[in-house]
């Protein structure tokens, strides 16, 4: 009986335990177990890099980041977001790897009204009609991301492709986008399970097939297997591999020798010629010791788009108008190159080919090839009524 | 569809179906001769991927991999046999399945904090990363490795089993374990060896596993289901009956996972196919397991009590 | 087990549930709406181990599967609302027309057979939903659906988190009430006979299998009541609501709670929710980095408590108080 009534005491004061800060709460929310971890620590390292680059604080004001896994589960997404925002009584979100995720908790957090900064994910139907004044992403919407290669494969000169990608919005988008641009023959799309270890029979599938080359999106581990597999089926070399955000900066140490000769389309080169990313490459590379992907890219943009913002508004996010306007403003210099927001709070960026080459040390490694798309806004921000 | 392509995704429901053959052997000797309901067995295939993993990595050479983390895996699971389970033989089964289960949980993180939640890649050995024609058709090597491997232990456990006097004392016990002890066999050996010829066993699938599937925590949930479907259709404590369940699931999910989706989308939109259909696949394994014990209630090979 | 009056455990339910009673106003004295959201997950899974506990505590059957029937719960809000049907009564009356239908179909199959094996044939019919609900890619499939807006009783609206709160509450008084009068019924002393001995009551003309078939039934529509409570508390129907481990959560939570009580699944719950509350946010300042590895790990604590609490106690903690007071007699 005491120790039950004990028990009580302590959950009632472990609940209400909780300081009285002056400091700016800024809940992240990434994946950081399963093959989705690595894609979230580069997401998470590298937002605090760039709170490190503008001085330990954001804006000036001082900030406390909140960082929570999602697991890649959208029903935990929804749990951790409603804790960020009920407990934690975060004001800003940030982050989020998978549009799954993405798709779950987006409703939640700009309904409580707490700005949203996404860092990866750009699901299609939040890019148009259901955009949010509170709902901010620095990377792209996710056709967006796949038109580049769309266009790269009709100029190659390929004209039977057979695609695979991820049963999610993603996977969805992600072909959407690549037919948008590309004028030659799909000869089929498959949906494979997110996570899916195992691809050996949707590879043979595909080899059966015989097109002039296979289109895949995998992020993270599931690309990392995909591509392996792909190498011990013996397709490497045979049948052309095409992706996107499936050989990266985070798959590629794992992938290493099979990767060369990868052709991929992309809205960040390590290799980037602009101050700031160089600065925020070295920095990156002395501190983790690796070289960063595009979601470190896109999350230190964020991390800067912030302390921009805060900057502007004094710290001051009791005036939700005036924070946005200041967020919209955009006043940062990206390291991907050109960065301004469309109406739709997406931004209008560059993509560029990037190659897997050899460095001067031997080692796999990017290589800009040149801009495939310059200044490109996505395609729905016509649907969304934001001003 | 061709005839190749039916073969090759035949050859991987195959490929599949024998690694569950390793993993349901020894789970059904557990189950069968010790009455234990070991929900951990998948957490033991867990640690010998892992160990096979770091193995590896630490000496280059996968035969020395595996030469490492079959023992390994083999001292843990006694160990925890001794340290944790043995008192729960004489209780009933729903404690043996909350014991094994918090013992899921801790190994989960356990793997967690030694080697981190990314999950950890094993490369496939350098002599069988290549692929070998079978009838015309490239196959992967390395999964044509597991199959014979698979095969090979098949055989060795069938020899055991039925040619050997410690098979005999397996056997027997399966049939009537008390009558076993009450003839003045040492039980308490016989179901240490049983045990740890499981852990082998799913340590054994665990290093093959490894380089096709990521290695991470976790990673022994989902196996460790369809473990649990192939022993009941294939009949608790029978090894025939693994064998037999673990290929008839093996091939129903790959074949399935491959042409349900095809079929479906004559019927529907192609991301709705997509996903339906190795999620039907799946179903269509429960169904098959259902269907199995409603009319065979001890499964398809059940063991005979004397 | 019947509650006397002045005994310490009547006195235990009483505060246990006067407390829950006053949750809300606490929470809004304290400033801490969150609060009523923890309690309301806490009576939300108290009530499906609830249900789970007439067949596994009572009546003797381990179910594995018992998830399956929140899932059922969840997705009849879930799919009512997608296609615009936003009554409450009809998520209600869907959800235990589906429940009793499933449960009946699924019961006359499982419990053909026994122990080991009931325990598997019931986790491979959960796990049959689970893939039957990813497979239906137009209501979310694996990613699951968000629900647009709580059910609608006309009366009230559970927008306010304290409105749903106490409709939880009441809901879960009311099958507390309702169990306890069928399990000091005739029917519930057959199933606690089937439990210690069937083979004494079919000797003695017992038709078993239809008591233990009725209790299932019962135990799953509970089930799927806390299913409709769940997707109106996180405006979420997901297939994960039916995984195994959920079905193993509500396993322990009943050991933590006792199974041979009726009140005791709800205090596991709190146990359990607690327990993950204060590990997950586990400050203390103690050295070598324990705390960050306590908060990031503490699924390996409850693994081992659930170990210990097996080989320990058992009754669970709150059986553990019955025992004491009925060894004090």
């Amino acid at each position: 009986m005491k120790r039950l009534l004990a028990l009580a005491a302590a959950s009632v004061l472990a609940l209400a335990a909780m300081p009285a800060a002056a400091q700016i709460k800024i809940g992240f929310i990434a994946t950081f177990s399963g093959p989705g971890a690595a894609l979230g620590q580069d997401l998470y390292d590298a937002f605090m890099l760039g709170i490190d680059h503008a001085g330990g604080k954001l804006g000036g004001q001082a900030v406390e980041v909140i960082k929570e896994d999602d697991q890649l589960k959208p029903e935990v997404g929804v749990q951790i977001a409603r804790k960020l925002i009920e407990k934690d009584r975060v004001q800003i979100v940030t982050g989020v790897i998978f549009s799954n995720v993405m798709m779950a908790i987006h409703k939640p957090i700009t309904d409580a009204g707490v700005f949203f900064i996404g860092s990866n994910a750009g699901p299609t139907p939040l890019t148009g009609k259901g955009c949010s004044r509170y709902f901010f992403s620095t990377a792209w919407n996710n056709d967006s991301l796949h038109e580049p290669m769309g266009k790269l494969a009709t100029d190659l000169g390929y004209k039977r492709i057979y695609v695979l990608a991820p049963n999610y919005q993603a996977g969805k988008d992600a072909i959407n986008g690549f037919k948008r641009y590309f004028k030659g023959r799909i000869i089929d799309e498959v949906y494979t399970q997110v996570n899916q270890p195992d691809y050996a029979a949707e590879i043979a599938q595909a080899a059966a097939a015989k097109p002039d080359a296979v289109y895949v999106f995998y992020p993270g581990g599931m690309g990392i297997n995909f591509v392996r597999q792909y190498q011990q089926a013996g397709l490497l070399g045979k049948l052309p591999l095409l992706s996107t955000a499936t050989i990266d900066g985070t798959t590629l140490p794992a992938i290493k020798e099979a990767a060369l000769g990868a052709i991929t389309a992309s809205p960040y080169s390590p290799d980037l010629d602009n101050p700031q990313n160089k600065r925020f490459v070295a920095d990156f590379q002395k501190k983790y010791g690796r070289i960063p992907s595009w979601f470190a890219a896109q999350s230190y943009d964020a991390a800067q788009l912030l302390s921009s913002a805060l900057r502007r508004t004094k710290g001051d996010l009791t005036n939700k108008e005036r924070f946005r306007a200041a967020l919209k403003a955009a006043d940062f210099k990206s390291v991907t190159g050109p960065f301004r927001f469309n109406t739709n709070q997406f931004p209008i960026r560059n993509y560029y080919r990037v190659d897997v080459v050899k460095d001067a040390s031997g080692q796999p490694a990017f290589a800009n090839k040149g801009v495939v798309f310059k200044n490109h806004a996505d395609n729905y921000s016509k649907e969304c009524p934001l001003k | 569809m061709t005839s190749s392509l039916f073969f090759t995704q035949l050859l991987n429901g195959l490929q599949l179906g024998i690694l569950l053959f390793l993993l349901s052997a020894g789970l059904t000797l557990v189950f069968g001769i010790m009455n234990f309901v070991n929900l951990a067995h998948g957490s033991l295939y867990m640690m010998g991927a892992y160990f096979a993993a770091a193995a590896y990595r630490w000496s280059g050479s996968f035969i020395v991999a595996g030469l490492i983390a079959v023992p390994a895996t083999l001292a843990l699971g006694l160990a925890v046999e001794r340290v944790a389970l043995a008192r729960l033989y004489s209780r009933d089964h729903l404690d043996q399945v909350l014991t094994t289960f918090g013992l899921i949980l801790i190994f989960n993180e356990v793997v967690r904090f030694v080697w981190g939640s990314a999950p950890v890649y094993m490369n496939v050995p350098s002599a069988l990363a290549g692929t070998v024609s079978l009838f015309g058709l490239p196959y992967s090597a390395y999964r044509f490795a597991i199959i014979a491997v698979g095969l090979a232990v098949g055989a060795g456990l069938y020899l055991l089993i039925h040619r050997t006097r410690i098979g005999m004392l397996i056997r027997a016990g399966a049939a009537n374990g008390a009558m076993v002890a009450a003839l003045g066999v040492n039980i308490r050996l016989l179901n240490s060896l049983v045990f740890g010829l499981g852990a082998a066993l799913a340590a054994l699938a665990g290093l093959m596993a490894g380089p096709i599937f990521a290695v991470q925590p976790g990673m022994g949930e989902p196996i460790l289901i369809l473990t649990l479907v192939v022993i009941i259709t294939g009949g608790i404590g029978s090894i025939r009956g693994a064998f037999y369940g673990a290929l008839l699931v093996g091939v129903v999910d790959t074949v399935g996972r491959a042409f349900l989706p095809g079929i479906l989308r004559e019927f529907f939109e192609r991301a709705i196919a997509q996903a339906a259909g190795p999620a039907i696949a799946s179903m269509l394994i429960y169904l098959l397991m259902a269907v199995v014990l409603a009319l065979r209630p001890k499964g398809l090979f059940p063991v005979k009590h004397g | 087990m019947v509650e006397r009056m002045g005994s310490a455990r009547f006195w235990f339910a009483a505060a246990f549930i006067g407390l829950l009673a006053l949750v809300p106003a606490i929470a809004a004295a304290a400033g801490e709406p969150y609060y009523v959201t923890v309690f309301s997950r806490i009576m939300v899974f108290g009530l499906a181990a609830v249900g789970l506990n007439l067949i596994l505590g009572f009546g003797g059957l381990v179910s594995f599967g018992h998830a399956l029937y929140i899932g059922i719960g969840a997705y009849s809000v879930g799919i009512l609302s997608f296609h615009g049907v936003t009554s409450g009564f009809a998520h209600l009356g869907t959800a235990l027309a589906a429940g009793a239908m499933l449960a009946v179909l699924i019961g006359l199959v499982c419990l053909r057979t026994s122990g080991m094996a009931f325990i598997m044939i019931t986790l491979a019919f959960a796990q049959m939903f689970y893939f039957l609900a990813v497979s239906l890619r137009q209501y979310g499939g694996d990613d699951g659906m968000s629900i647009a807006a709580r059910s609608d009783f006309a009366l009230v609206s559970l927008d306010q988190a304290a409105v749903l709160y106490y409709l939880i509450f009441g809901l879960l008084a009311a099958a507390l009430y309702g169990l306890h009068r069928v399990v000091h019924s005739r029917f519930g002393m057959v199933l606690r006979g089937c439990r210690a001995n069937e083979r004494r009551m079919v000797a003695l003309g017992f038709p078993t299998l239809r008591y233990k078939l009725a209790a299932y039934v019962a135990s799953a529509l509970v089930c799927a009541v806390a299913g409709v409570l769940l997707a109106n508390l996180t405006q979420y129907a997901s297939p994960a609501y039916m995984q195994w481990i959920v079905s193993g959560d509500l396993i322990v939570m009943i050991l933590f709670g006792g199974m041979n009580t009726l009140l005791g699944p709800v205090v596991g719950s709190a146990a359990i929710v607690i327990i993950e509350d204060l590990l997950t946010a586990f400050r203390l300042g103690l050295p070598w980095g324990i705390d960050a590895i306590v908060s990031a790990h503490w699924m390996a604590l409850l693994g081992a408590l659930i170990i210990v609490v097996v080989l320990a106690l058992k009754n669970g903690l709150y059986g553990w108080l019955v025992a004491r007071e009925a060894g004090a007699d």
